[in-house]
């Protein structure tokens, strides 16, 4: 097996407010992630595909789907958006690191067409970031 | 806020933190002679330093209410008191108890972390990766051979 690592970067905005919380509430438990007219952040996207290499290519997948696929689902959905607000996937829910790498797990896994999703890394910042891969397959 | 059901996948929260040490590299097990062969100019006899950094891993499944595995400000306050407190501008070879009876390598350092860390009561520590520069890193999974400690 080999794995290929694919890195994108998109900037989006956020807040964290949950309306079934008390102001109060929400204030204590998100802190300065709570403030009223949220706040941004430039995202660093790992995505690591695993397969073996095609004979006749010597691929994984295509560098190219891999980039096209990212664009498609991850940058034109995320990018310069308002994560809250402009991504359908995560209405209902806080957009935390943990909730955005899930929904880009679940939009990326079905579109793999060689190899499989097998893990991916998504930073908030050099310091906060969420890893997201299948219970019992090893991480990368 | 929806229920947010398990879909087989593992989310791990990964934080890094940052502190400066001194330690020397020194046993008594070993002659003097034994020591500068093993460990150089680590076993200076004033000791030396690092910008360290140190990344921990929780996972868990996010809180409903949140959104979060754990709560960064909560995770940053343990991590702060646990270690930080202890380990910044410090010399870990006299400062830190666990170091007057093993070397302070970042490998045995890697495994205090880990055993200061694991207590966190929101997440379940997954991995401590330690860097002592930019060009050596060392990574503790909590996982022992048989029989223990070496």
């Amino acid at each position: 097996m080999v794995t290929m690592t694919r890195k994108i970067e998109f900037a989006a905005s956020h807040r964290y407010h949950n309306p079934a919380l008390t102001s109060e509430e929400n204030l204590r438990i998100f802190g300065k992630c709570n403030s009223p007219h949220g706040h941004g952040h430039n995202y660093t996207l790992e995505v690591t595909v695993a397969g073996e290499p095609d004979p006749v290519t010597g691929m994984v997948l295509d560098l190219r789907e891999l980039k096209e696929l990212l664009d498609r689902e991850v940058m034109q959905r995320m990018d310069h958006h308002n994560l809250n607000y402009d991504v359908p996937e995560l209405a209902g829910k806080i957009p935390t690191c943990e909730n955005i790498a899930r929904v880009i797990w679940e939009l990326l896994e079905p579109k793999i067409k060689r190899g499989r999703l097998h893990h991916i890394r998504l930073h908030e910042s050099p310091e906060l970031f969420v890893d997201c891969y299948r219970d019992g397959a090893a991480r990368a | 806020m929806t229920a947010q059901p398990d879909h087989g996948l593992k989310l791990v929260l990964g934080r890094r933190y940052r502190f400066a040490a001194s330690h020397r590299l020194h046993t008594d097990r070993l002659s003097e002679e034994e020591n500068a062969r093993v460990y150089g100019k680590c076993s200076n006899l004033y000791g030396h330093g690092h910008n360290y950094v140190v990344e921990v891993h929780f996972s868990g499944e996010p809180d409903t209410k949140t959104g979060m595995v754990a709560n960064i400000a909560e995770l940053d306050e343990y991590v702060q008191r646990e270690v930080l407190d202890t380990f910044d501008h410090r010399n870990l070879s006299v400062d830190v108890p666990a170091f007057r009876t093993s070397v302070a390598t970042t490998e045995n350092l890697c495994r205090e972390v880990f055993a200061r860390l694991k207590g966190f009561p929101a997440a379940r520590l997954e991995r401590v990766r330690i860097e002592e520069t930019g060009k050596n890193s060392f990574e503790y999974t909590g996982e022992e051979p048989k029989g223990g400690l070496l």
